[in-house]
Order: structure tokens, then C-alpha cells, then sequence
């Protein structure tokens, strides 16, 4: 069994004014997640460790952290591709950490909810609604979206203005858009439309890059700057 | 809720080498605008006359103007490099593989470029 040093920051909100790094040097097998390293220091070494995790499978999206500054699922990043180390765990950047590597996902759970992440119906057929396998190519892939927050870790216009609506609300917003079954792209249109919906990307594409389950938030973003000129100039003929 | 806001330093884009890139990218803008500059200054050199157009060429050969042409075309080719590799992404969906997309923009510069050198 090898060891590994990990060092994570940590921030107590009761204790600390800022973070700070601290180290462990945790055994490790092949097969050993970052998660499980990490899962091994609050067991074993530092129980006050704060940490999200649930599945363990790069289905939940809960464990992301940067991993030597790169946004990932801790459950998928093995500790053997890190060795010898030592490793740099720190909470996902440009959200406020609440706790060690805990971050407070609030602003973007509001910009979820704007993006209306549900099927707005419009007229409705008799029976179920039908759909192609064509049509479902048009959103599938960027369903996939877990809301893992590691695309607005890789944006930097994110960082640098948390009032842009980010890579993944975009995504989904594109998601529910381009399903056939959809009515509700009038509703969205003012959040696509707005100085910081798809404009304020500037196509930076790390976001698409780090994207765990192969969504593309990049390419959803530029296809609704396409959708917000063809709105922009319909209004202006429509006046 | 008492959180810590982690500041985004001006240095950011020196951390990763992806947004060194990005960076890159954009500020090549500067160089393709001063090259545009130079060509239209040219321009304006032909509408005085022969003798003030042969007059900006002559300066085109100086080692400076050298020097800045050479790191102009590095930056646009990779300038261009960039915007073809990302050009699927901001197209409307067609039926064919990004990386036909992206090989037909190279080609037609490709094309273009030994057009433009086999009349000059």
C-alpha cells in the first residue's frame, strides 16, 4: 500500500476568518477514489472534515472540489493517476465555501429555478405526447446535466461576475427549449436575452471540457446566441 | 450564514493553462487590429500617390516592421486556429461531424491563402 499526502483547505466559520491548507498522508490502494481518501481522513485521521458526497458513482454530482485546481468528481479522480503527490483538495471555486470543501450552491439554485427546468405544456395532444428519436437528439445529451457546479467552476466570466447565469442553467434552459414537447421558450427568452444570460459568455469552452458527463454547455449557450438575435431582430420587425 | 467569498485574483488567467490559452486568444486581437491599421494606412498611402505608396512599402522592410509581421501572422494563424476549432459550437445544428466543420474552415483558408499568393 502506497501513501499519499493530501492537503485540503478548510475553513471553519466559527473559528476561522479565512482558509487554510492542512495536510494528511492517507494509505491508499489502486482502486481508491480521491472521495475514499477523503472519506479515509474524516474516519480515520480528522473526523471534523466537511465534505458532499452521496453516490459515488458520477451520478448525484454532489462530491465535485478542485483537484489540483481542476474542477472534478472526487468519486471518479483516482488517487493512483495523482501519485506521489501531494494532492491539492479545495472547494469548487467562485461559490462561497460554507464549510471545509462544502460550498453554498444557493445563487446557483435561483438561477435553476429562473430557467423554469421543467416542461411548460402548450396545446396538448390526445393520448401521451409523442416524440421521434430525432427530436429527443435535440436536447438528450444536455439532460445529462447532473447540476455537479463544476462548469462554474471553469468559468471565469462566472467568477468574475456572479450575476451571469452560468454555463449548466443555460444548458438545461437549452435542454427544455429544444424538447418538442416544449411551449415555454417565450418565457425563457428574457433570461437567454439578458446582459447576463448567453451574452455574457465569451467562449471561454472550459466549461464543456470539465463537464463530467459529456453535456456541452458551451455550444447550448452559442446556439441561444444565435435564438437571441433572431429574437432581437423579429421584435424589431414585428414593431 | 457566515461563508468566505474566495477572491478572484488579476492573475487568474495565469493558473491554468487552458484560460492562458483563452487569453492568448483575445488579446491577439491587438496585433490583427495594428496589422489591419498598417494595411489601411497602406491604403491611404496609394491614394496620395505612387511615390507615397512606394515610400510605405519601403517602411514595410524595416527590421521593427519585420518583427512585428512575423508575430502578427504567428497570432493569426493561432487567432484563426481558435475560432475555426470552436466554430461548431456557435453554428445552428447541421448534419455533419464537428471536425468536418471545423477542417472545411481551415481548408478554405488554405485555398484562399495560395489563391492570394499564386496572383500577387
Amino acid at each position: 500500500m502506497r501513501t499519499i499526502r493530501i492537503e485540503c483547505l478548510r475553513y471553519h466559520p466559527e473559528t476561522d476568518e479565512a482558509p487554510r491548507w492542512q495536510g494528511y498522508d492517507v494509505p491508499f490502494t489502486d482502486d481508491m477514489s480521491v472521495l475514499q481518501g477523503l472519506q479515509h481522513i474524516k474516519d480515520h485521521i480528522d473526523g471534523s472534515l466537511s465534505f458532499r458526497w452521496s453516490c459515488r458513482m458520477a451520478i448525484c454530482g454532489s462530491c465535485g472540489a478542485m483537484v489540483d485546481g481542476v474542477p472534478k468528481l472526487t468519486c471518479e479522480t483516482f488517487l493512483r493517476d495523482l501519485y506521489p503527490g501531494p494532492v491539492r483538495i479545495e472547494a469548487l471555486k467562485h461559490f462561497p465555501i460554507v464549510r471545509d470543501l462544502a460550498i453554498d450552491q444557493g445563487d446557483f439554485l435561483g438561477k435553476l429555478e429562473s430557467i423554469k427546468p421543467y416542461i411548460i405544456s402548450g396545446e396538448k395532444p390526445k393520448g401521451a405526447y409523442l416524440q421521434t428519436p430525432k427530436q429527443m437528439e435535440e436536447y438528450y445529451q444536455y439532460s445529462k446535466c447532473i447540476n455537479c457546479l463544476l462548469c462554474y467552476a471553469a468559468c471565469p466570466q462566472y467568477g468574475l461576475n456572479d450575476k451571469f447565469t452560468g454555463p449548466a442553467a443555460l444548458a438545461l434552459l437549452h435542454r427544455y427549449n429544444a424538447d418538442s414537447r416544449d411551449a415555454g421558450k417565450a418565457e425563457r427568452m428574457e433570461v437567454v436575452n439578458a446582459e447576463d444570460g448567453v451574452w455574457g459568455c465569451t467562449l471561454v469552452g472550459y466549461c464543456s471540457e470539465v463537464c463530467p458527463k459529456d453535456v456541452d454547455p458551451a455550444r447550448a449557450v452559442n446556439q441561444n446566441k444565435i435564438e437571441s438575435t433572431k429574437d432581437y431582430f423579429l421584435r424589431l420587425l414585428k414593431k | 450564514m457566515k461563508t468566505y467569498v474566495r477572491p478572484v485574483r488579476w492573475s487568474w488567467w495565469t493558473r491554468n493553462p487552458y484560460y492562458l490559452w483563452y487569453m492568448l486568444r483575445e488579446a491577439s486581437c491587438v496585433f490583427i487590429t495594428a496589422y489591419a491599421l498598417a494595411l489601411l494606412w497602406g491604403l491611404y498611402r496609394l491614394l496620395q500617390g505612387a511615390a507615397a505608396f512606394e515610400a510605405w512599402r519601403q517602411s514595410l522592410s524595416s527590421p521593427l516592421s519585420l518583427a512585428f509581421h512575423a508575430v502578427a501572422l504567428v497570432l493569426v494563424v493561432y487567432h484563426s486556429w481558435t475560432w475555426f476549432k470552436i466554430m461548431p459550437k456557435t453554428l445552428p445544428r447541421i448534419p455533419l461531424p464537428d471536425w468536418l466543420v471545423v477542417a472545411g474552415g481551415v481548408a478554405g483558408v488554405v485555398v484562399c491563402s495560395g489563391l492570394i499568393l499564386a496572383l500577387a
